[in-house]
């Protein structure tokens, strides 16, 4: 009898592991459900459109995580999530994965993101020009006397090495291969390189637009300032699509949803967060 | 009967919860590891001091991550030892009743601080008291980061000490007091010494937590990647890596690899502080004895 109980025992903490293990396991419930995974820039616009999206079709639940483009890949090719946002197309490894496990991911640009430049509010630079910006990223250029402004450290700012903004970052300015000089400092997210930014006066950042506030001072790249006409007509350089990717050409709810992200309810969301839209606005 | 029975084979599941979880992580951790030493050298990334996870030819020398962890876990046990131990004999010795009563539930209070908050608290506050005092360039440091978790991991040392001091048995302080030691003479010769091993156990405690701290050291100890020249550089240690670097890297990708093979070197280094600081927590119990 004893052995009995001890087995039931067992079985019942087994029972209690794989009852959470089913969490991740979605199927066609009665309830609707859509989940969304990734970027955490992105991620802005997909939670107001998923509150939006729910105020619309009350029998719909959207959830959305903001872990980063490559877990939000990752989950859509476990099948994890149904949409996978990302600040950064797809790589060839991560496609190679994908149709490996049987998973056709197609992407829509659903917004564009322009990086902005910033320095610490009591900073009198206005400008900065391309070379400029490489020359302090790459240790070159180490004090602002250099550039016109006050006799003070520069103390650049970075995002780690594996995000979708610093990958844009590095490609439209360092170039490939270049290395960023190591004593840079790194923030995990764009909100702590604002913050690092604002309380240190020698500092120079870049964080998505959507994230610029009063607390920095965003300067002119190459004379330009970041701004929808500016980043649409092709001036201002260092910007970037941002995408939803899905396994197939969206369909049934999920395509109910991205269609909402694209319309004009949808659109306005995006230029509301911060991003630039590319589709007409209400 | 019945009950008792069922109670008592299932208490010993239970006990094992912890093990099962602990060998899951374990096998996930070296798991996920190794494969990286398939196709880079273990002696590279053991002492190659640099880290350059996603260049084209990438480098993952662990050297300045490790190094970072042990300023930032080092700072905050110098202070953090002294003033938790301190706390505690206050609190165990020297108190009001009503002191003790309205110091412990505070003192334990930080413990319950989300580690964000603590880390933004560090940016907003610490890191630009650091920079003015030391005159630095920027405040996010490796010391700053060191003084944050210094006070998260004093709770954890402080509560701990206290109970150990609190229970060694009255009959030794009567004893010394009776041979006409002072109070102070007491504490240093008679209560310290015999609650070295459950002190000994609070600072192998507090030493996990500052090892382990994530969301703090990510945010404020600066993160560049360089070897820090001094305490007083931006510096990234191994949980922030893994944490900063994580959500980004394609899933099997060899800088994957890499993050879980600096997992399991983190969780060697743990392992080992563990077995000195079990080697002296029977050292001093057996003289206790």
């Amino acid at each position: 009898m004893k052995k009995v109980k001890y087995v039931l025992v067992v079985l019942s903490v087994a029972l209690i592991f794989m009852m959470a293990g089913c969490g991740g396991n979605r199927g066609e419930n009665s309830e609707k459900s859509i989940v969304l995974n990734g970027s955490t820039t992105v991620f802005p616009i997909a939670q107001r459109a998923a509150e939006e999206f729910m105020n619309l079709h009350s029998d719909v639940n959207v959830s959305v995580r903001g872990t980063g483009s490559g877990n939000g890949i990752a989950a859509l090719i476990n099948g994890t999530c149904d949409i996978a946002d990302a600040s950064r197309p797809m790589k060839d490894e991560e496609i190679k994965k994908a149709k490996e496990n049987g998973v056709n991911p197609v992407s829509t640009v659903i917004a564009k993101d322009a990086i902005a430049i910033i320095v610490n509010k009591d900073n009198p630079i206005k400008s900065i020009t391309k070379e400029q910006l490489k020359e302090i990223y790459t240790g070159q250029i180490t004090n602002w006397k250099e550039l016109g402004g006050a006799d003070m450290k520069i103390v650049p700012v970075t995002r780690d090495s594996s995000s979708g903004t610093f990958e844009i970052f590095e490609e439209k300015i360092l170039g490939k291969g270049t290395e960023m000089i190591s004593s840079a400092v790194v923030q995990g997210s764009n909100q702590a390189v604002k913050t690092t930014v604002s309380k240190t006066p020698g500092a120079v950042g870049y964080i998505g637009l959507g994230y610029v506030d009063s607390t920095v001072k965003t300067v002119a790249f190459d004379g330009v300032l970041p701004s929808k006409e500016s980043v649409l007509n092709g001036t201002y350089e260092i910007s970037r699509p941002l995408f939803m990717y899905t396994d197939g050409v969206p369909k049934g709810v999920v395509k109910e949803f991205i269609d909402f992200v694209m319309s004009p309810e949808g659109q306005k969301i995006v230029e509301e967060v911060g991003y630039i839209a590319v589709k007409p606005v209400k | 009967m019945r009950n008792r029975s069922f109670i008592e084979y299932a208490l010993p599941v239970f006990g094992y919860v912890a093990v099962i979880v602990l060998a899951a992580i374990v096998f996930t951790v070296f798991g996920e590891g190794i494969p990286l030493f398939h196709k880079y050298s273990v002696v590279k990334f053991l002492t190659g001091k640099v880290w350059r996870p996603t260049a084209s030819l990438p480098k993952f020398g662990s050297v300045p991550l490790l190094v970072s962890t042990l300023i930032v876990s080092g700072i905050a046990m110098l202070f953090a030892v002294p003033l938790g131990v301190a706390t505690a004999l206050y609190i165990a010795k020297l108190a009001s009743e009503t002191t003790k009563d309205i110091l412990k539930p505070l003192i334990e209070l930080l413990a319950s601080i989300p580690s964000v908050v603590y880390g933004f608290f560090g940016i907003v506050f610490v890191a630009p008291l650091v920079q003015k005092i030391f005159r630095l360039p920027v405040g996010q440091t490796g010391f700053t980061a060191g003084i944050i978790l210094a006070f998260m991991s004093l709770p954890t040392i402080a509560s701990i000490s206290e109970d150990a001091i609190t229970s060694v048995p009255s009959g030794l302080e009567l004893a010394s007091f009776g041979l006409g030691a002072s109070k102070f003479e007491t504490l240093i010769h008679i209560v310290i010494p015999a609650a070295m091993p459950g002190i000994i156990t609070a600072i192998s405690l507090g030493f996990g937590r500052a090892v382990g701290e994530t969301m703090t050291v990510l945010m404020v100890a600066g993160g560049a990647l360089g070897m820090p020249h001094s305490i007083f550089s931006p510096m990234r240690p191994i949980t922030a890596t893994i944490a900063a670097e994580m959500g980004e890297t394609p899933v099997g990708s060899l800088h994957y690899h890499a993050l879980f093979a600096l997992a399991a070197e983190l969780f060697v280094i743990v392992v080992l502080f563990n077995i000195v600081a079990e080697y002296y927590h029977k050292k001093f119990s057996a003289r206790g004895n």
